[in-house]
């Protein structure tokens, strides 16, 4: 399927629209469509564009990693299962990917409001909450850290309102999932607000007069073609909330045990110029985000083709 | 040099060239190749230094313009000291290392024999122009009566000192807090180990350097306590004002010695090393000693130690020598991957 197939998809049954961020899934195209090194197309330039694809994917991406993934075997299969097996990697691991998890999910439910509501209604000042949305990306994580850190400590303007009832949110791992949150929100609102504004008004009123409730409209009608943008928005939400090091060691509070993010020991590892170290637990989330993210595509995939039936 | 400086100008400079320093043989030809163009040094220091070191970096200028006609700029680098270390291996080109521990420098040499392992021995006095220690900063009047070690771990108190694994205040405040506990009476090692670990169980939040501890503890307002750098505590005062804080000196601390080295390997190549040597043995020069003192550093100089005797108060300090038997030792034992830091954070 080709990203300019989009604008023009036909407002009949709701056909997975894909946003314009995607994760990186390849295999959806047509099924009985045979595989091969060359897409049939009438376009020229494919040789030159698949060159620079590879280059480009190799320089950035691909030679990083194999240099990550050859660096954690100095001290052997003895060395990376001593790093990982660590109670405390453990932990952090299970903090970082938990969090993330969870945060990601937050913002699926939370970003569809948000995209909702920009999407389809007109209110002062519409533009410039729709900018906020965007502040996360564009703001040095440094700095999203601590103006959270700032807020939310207990003498900050929210963190007072919430001490008095014994919530503490700075320094705990609740202030580390509001930073994911934090980081996570525009990737679920400006992956859903195009699809939003391009679904067919026509569809749901049609729907009205054959009676349908709006609980029912929204359910059935909306969701169904909103699904694939909100998954693709999970996927990226929860993958940067996993590798998030800057806004998280401000509000965090570090501590090993609680609150100590997997970056973060990646951090010290290399402070302790313990390489090795540090490269094991960057291969195991390598390896665990990748997971995810490919059992994500899976999910995907399996509603693309309930969609399509 | 074609315009060269009178002689008597020139013997000065030697004069302070080779009197503060013990080795760096200097040759006038050296000198007279590296003198005239202007030229840049980077120091590169830890966590709470950038304020003394941007005074020392303007004197030395002037010091060095008037005896050489050269102009000097030192540009600086602070972060937490193991990481600074980490990047001079990794190869930000420092013509200076300033670090809070020996150990750091330590590091450099070892694993990318930038200077020879016998750096310490090439300056006076440890190559330690300035001394600290670790104090404790409380809330104004002390309300929780926080006056010695054995307090910091009284029910309901909270410590904040940051993360020894990556920060070298942090890793004093911790050798402190083990020696007092060795120090008191009836203490020994076992004893050292109980202690440390409640100490810890204190600690609300381990941030990874000092200056970040003490936002946390002036500006968020966490914790009771803040232990720190003796210079830290006072520029917390300075900062925040001293009608929200005071200073706890405890009966027993460290003597912390921050080192500095010249770094050859790259002197040598940036062709700085008449220069750059010349700001280390600066350090040890009256001026800078009185700046020194001015920022709450212990100055080495008598002088100077006796002009600001007042601000630092006279307290039993061990040293890394004597209690742990070194930097490489105390690391190997306490910061290591799995030593005495990471069991106290193992659940029982």
């Amino acid at each position: 399927m080709s990203a300019a197939s989009e604008p023009i998809a036909p407002a009949g049954p709701p056909l997975p629209t894909r946003p314009g961020l995607r994760a990186p899934i390849a295999a959806s195209a047509a099924p009985s469509r045979r595989r091969g090194w060359r897409e049939p197309s009438l376009l020229p330039g494919f040789a030159p564009a698949m060159a620079f694809t590879l280059l480009y994917l190799s320089l950035l991406v691909l030679l990083p990693l194999a240099a990550l993934a050859a660096r954690p075997w100095e001290h052997g299969w003895q060395g990376l299962w001593t790093t990982l097996a660590s109670p405390r990697v453990l932990a952090a691991l299970r903090l970082s990917f938990g969090l993330s998890f969870v945060a990601a999910g937050l913002n699926v439910v939370m970003g569809l409001v948000v995209a909702w509501a920009l999407a389809r209604y007109d209110f002062p000042g519409k533009r410039l909450a729709d900018a906020a949305v965007d502040l996360p990306f564009a703001l040095p994580t440094a700095v999203a850290g601590i103006a959270l850190a700032a807020i939310y400590a207990p003498n900050g303007w929210v963190g007072a309102l919430l001490a008095p009832a014994g919530i503490k949110v700075a320094y705990t791992p609740l202030g580390v999932l509001i930073a994911l949150i934090a980081v996570g929100l525009p990737f679920i609102v400006r992956g859903v607000q195009p699809v939003l504004k391009d679904f067919d008004a026509e569809v749901e009123e049609a729907a009205l007069t054959l009676g349908a409730g709006p609980l029912r409209r929204t359910w059935q009608l909306v969701l169904p073609a909103l699904t694939p943008s909100l998954i693709t928005g999970f996927s990226l939400a929860f993958a940067r909330a996993v590798g998030e090091y800057g806004s998280v060691i401000f509000i965090a509070g570090n501590m090993p045990m609680r609150s100590e993010i997997a970056p973060l020991l990646i951090v010290i590892e290399l402070e302790q110029f313990n390489y090795a170290g540090a490269a094991s637990i960057g291969l195991v989330m390598l390896l665990l985000s990748f997971a995810v993210l490919i059992t994500i595509n899976l999910v995907q995939l399996a509603a693309a083709r309930r969609g399509r039936r | 040099m074609i315009e060269s400086p009178k002689p008597t100008s020139r013997r000065g400079l030697l004069a302070a060239l080779v009197g503060g320093a013990v080795g760096a043989p200097l040759l006038s030809s050296q000198v007279r190749a590296q003198a005239r163009k202007p030229v840049r040094l980077l120091n590169v220091s830890y966590d709470p230094t950038r304020e003394l070191y941007k005074d020392i970096d303007a004197a030395y200028a002037d010091y060095w313009r008037n005896r050489t006609g050269q102009v000097v700029t030192v540009e600086q680098s602070h972060g937490g000291s193991g990481a600074q270390a980490r990047a001079v291996i990794d190869g930000l080109p420092a013509d200076v290392v300033t670090l809070a521990l020996a150990y750091d420098i330590d590091s450099i040499s070892d694993r990318a024999h930038l200077l020879p392992s016998n750096w310490q021995s090439r300056l006076p006095q440890n190559s330690t122009p300035y001394l600290s220690t670790i104090v404790f900063l409380v809330r104004k009047g002390n309300p929780w009566k926080i006056r010695a070690w054995s307090d910091l771990v009284r029910p309901g108190i909270a410590t904040v000192v940051p993360n020894p694994k990556t920060s070298g205040g942090a890793r004093w405040a911790y050798l402190a807090a083990w020696a007092s506990a060795v120090k008191a009476p009836g203490g020994n090692e076992a004893a050292a180990r109980a202690y440390v670990r409640d100490f810890y169980r204190h600690v609300p939040v381990l941030d990874s350097g000092a200056r970040g501890s003490t936002v946390t503890f002036a500006q968020r307002g966490i914790g009771d306590v803040l232990v720190c750098w003796e210079n830290e505590a006072h520029l917390a005062l300075a900062e925040f004002g001293a009608d929200k804080f005071e200073i706890v000196t405890p009966p027993i601390s460290i003597l912390a010695e921050p080192p500095v080295a010249l770094v050859d390997k790259v002197v040598d190549r940036k062709g700085t090393r008449v220069v750059a040597q010349g700001y280390l043995n600066f350090l040890y020069s009256p001026l800078a000693q009185d700046l020194i003192g001015k920022h709450f550093y212990r100055p080495r100089d008598p002088a100077a130690a006796a002009k600001y005797a007042a601000q630092f108060p006279k307290i039993p300090l061990v040293t890394i020598d004597e209690t742990f038997g070194g930097w490489r030792k105390a690391q190997a034992a306490h910061f290591a991957d799995g030593g005495v830091f990471d069991q106290i954070y193992k659940p029982a």
